[in-house]
């Protein structure tokens, strides 16, 4: 430029520099934006990848077997017979006695387990002495391998063998005791696991507020319905539907206590033994996709209901 | 709170003893069951009146069982660290980085979490015996990474949010390369919650039984759980109740060791993908 520049065209030039600064910048900003999108989606690709290809095909895969006759000791009338599986599993009374053994499992175990899980917590959350001890021993429960602690109630209770067995009885061969025996074991392994994701709630209760309680005259078990449970409440729900759905698919303890004798399968039971020693694909396949469904109904109407955390929102621990 | 008086120390004892004995009583029945000799093995009694180590001498010349417990270990080995590499990477990603789709991989690590494994079995059935990898070690690797990835990135990067990763710039403005400020500032922050989830996610591979047994059919890739359950005494439907009960206990005692060694950690583990986030 060679004249003085009219105040009016050094502002224009002052924006127009600052327009390519703020273009400069966003285009940057926009670079290293795309360079973190596409480093998170690499780096989060093999997990993805190993998920959907373990899980969502072989559910495909399964829907498509459903619908087939697949039975693998005649392979070769296999063929399309669209819901004819269903309709043999929905009518027989293996599959709905099943059901109802595992209902009254989930319920009962899922129930006692709370209760029992929410004593252990305070114990763990409040003693006085050993807390390190107390700690560690309720982990035991949940680190045993479940078929190990399974032939551990198995064999207590075995006639002349177990400690627990008294003359003739047999507990494991009659229906009611032996219902009562595989809830036993399933409370006695998880009643930690639920006792942790508690206490981790426990944790988040403000001492004052209890203690603001007992000065207003509360007593130790209003204190506990009126301020604790109400504070707690959405760790009590996230860990009543993570155990709800394992409770469904119980299968370890009934497999070693009573092999699903005396009607004692549940469906997870049955499925399997449809497969193994059925060799039944198609009617396996559709036991698979109602238990699937099932567990659906479960987990919605948890999340619907009783307004557990969403999936997604961060709030699930494991499995 | 109010003091702790003697009176009030000494309920609270009785009370963890209480749950000692809710926690121990099973196991150390399996021990007691295990050191029982032939003779007394039938005597109902819980604690063995004459120990031997017969049943661990038994098992341990048994082929079958040395195999399956050689498959239990190198199976979840690999499994624990092929899910923590892929999980860790995974759990980074989504501790540190905006990117879109990060909700939809939670979701999908949730669902398969609550999935019911037995709706695998069939067609994951069908299928490795298709490409042959029924009866193989990977066969079994493939789904215990499945099921272990869930935890592995709800636990990981639970963790991962509580690194304060602002440490790593302070590094690199004294000096430190970016390797430098990673190996020596960020891993040492980030190795007790790898090596914790790594010990979670080897405890569910080490429970599996479903599809160790479903998905195996000899002592090629059958792990303990399983291999337990096919233990055959003098006649079919008589269990050897001394061997399973030795074989119990040697697979529950690294578990235990895990537990008393890491307890501290495996409560944060448990707990952190829960609570935080």
């Amino acid at each position: 430029m060679t004249a003085m520049p009219t105040p009016a065209a050094a502002e224009s030039a002052d924006v127009r520099i600052e327009d390519e600064h703020i273009e400069i910048a966003r285009k940057r900003f926009n670079e290293a934006k795309r360079a973190e999108r596409n480093l998170g989606w690499m780096l989060v690709a093999p997990a993805v990848v190993i998920m959907l290809a373990v899980t969502a095909y072989p559910v495909l895969y399964a829907i498509w077997l459903s619908l087939n006759k697949a039975d693998l000791r005649r392979p070769n009338d296999n063929h399309f017979i669209w819901f004819s599986n269903y309709i043999t599993v929905l009518s027989s009374p293996i599959w709905w006695t099943a059901f109802g053994v595992t209902t009254l499992i989930t319920v009962v175990s899922a129930a006692l387990e709370l209760a029992l899980g929410m004593i252990l917590a305070i114990i763990m959350h409040r003693t006085l002495v050993g807390r390190g001890l107390v700690r560690t021993s309720a982990l035991v429960p949940y680190a045993i391998v479940t078929v190990v602690a399974a032939f551990s109630w198995r064999f207590a209770w075995t006639q002349d063998l177990g400690w627990l067995s008294h003359g003739d009885s047999a507990p494991l061969t009659q229906f009611w005791p032996s219902i009562g025996i595989i809830i036993l074991a399933e409370v006695w392994k998880t009643v930690p696991f639920m006792a942790l994701l508690l206490m981790a709630g426990l944790a988040l209760v403000p001492e004052d507020l209890l203690k603001a309680a007992s000065m207003d005259g509360a007593t130790a078990w209003k204190r506990f319905w009126m301020v604790t449970v109400p504070l707690i409440k959405p760790a009590i729900l996230v860990a009543l539907l993570f155990r709800t759905l394992d409770a469904f698919r119980v299968f370890d303890n009934i497999f070693i206590l009573t092999s699903g004798a005396n009607h004692t399968s549940s469906v997870s039971m049955v499925t399997y033994s449809n497969l193994i020693r059925g060799l039944n694909l198609g009617i396996g396949s559709a036991m698979s996709v109602l238990i699937f469904i099932t567990t659906g109904i479960i987990a919605f109407a948890f999340i619907k209901l009783f307004g557990a955390a969403a999936p997604g929102a961060d709030a699930g621990g494991r499995r | 709170m109010q003091p702790a008086t003697t009176q009030r120390k000494l309920i609270w004892w009785g009370i963890n003893i209480l749950v000692l004995l809710y926690a121990f009583v099973p196991v150390f029945w399996l021990l007691s069951l295990s050191l029982k000799d032939a003779a007394t093995l039938n005597d109902g009694k819980y604690f063995p009146t004459s120990p031997t180590g017969d049943s661990y001498k038994a098992i341990f010349k048994n082929d079958d069982f040395v195999h399956s417990l050689i498959n239990s270990i190198g199976i979840c080995l690999i499994s624990t660290l092929v899910a923590i590499v892929v999980g860790t990477m995974a759990a980074y990603a989504i501790a540190r980085l905006q990117f879109p789709g990060k909700a939809a991989i939670l979701a999908m690590a949730l669902l398969v979490s609550m999935f019911p494994q037995i709706a695998l079995v069939t067609p994951l059935f069908k299928i490795e015996t298709a490409i042959h990898l029924f009866d193989t070690w990977p066969g079994l690797i493939i789904p215990y990474i499945t099921f272990a990835l869930p935890l592995a990135i709800y636990t990981l990067s639970a963790f991962f949010r509580e690194i304060p990763w602002d440490l790593e710039k302070a590094a690199k403005m004294d000096g430190a390369t970016p390797y430098q400020a990673f190996r020596q500032v960020i891993t040492p922050l980030a190795m007790p919650g790898v090596f914790t989830t790594a010990i979670l996610v080897f405890i569910a591979c080490w429970n599996d039984f479903l599809f160790a047994l479903s998905l195996t059919s000899t002592s090629r890739a059958r792990t303990v759980p399983a291999a337990m359950s096919y233990f055959t005494g003098a006649t079919t439907f008589e269990k050897p109740t001394g061997p399973i009960a030795a074989a119990a206990i040697v697979i529950t005692i690294p578990i235990v060791l895990f537990v008393l060694v890491f307890q501290r950690r495996i409560v944060a583990g448990l707990t952190s993908g829960a609570v935080k986030g």
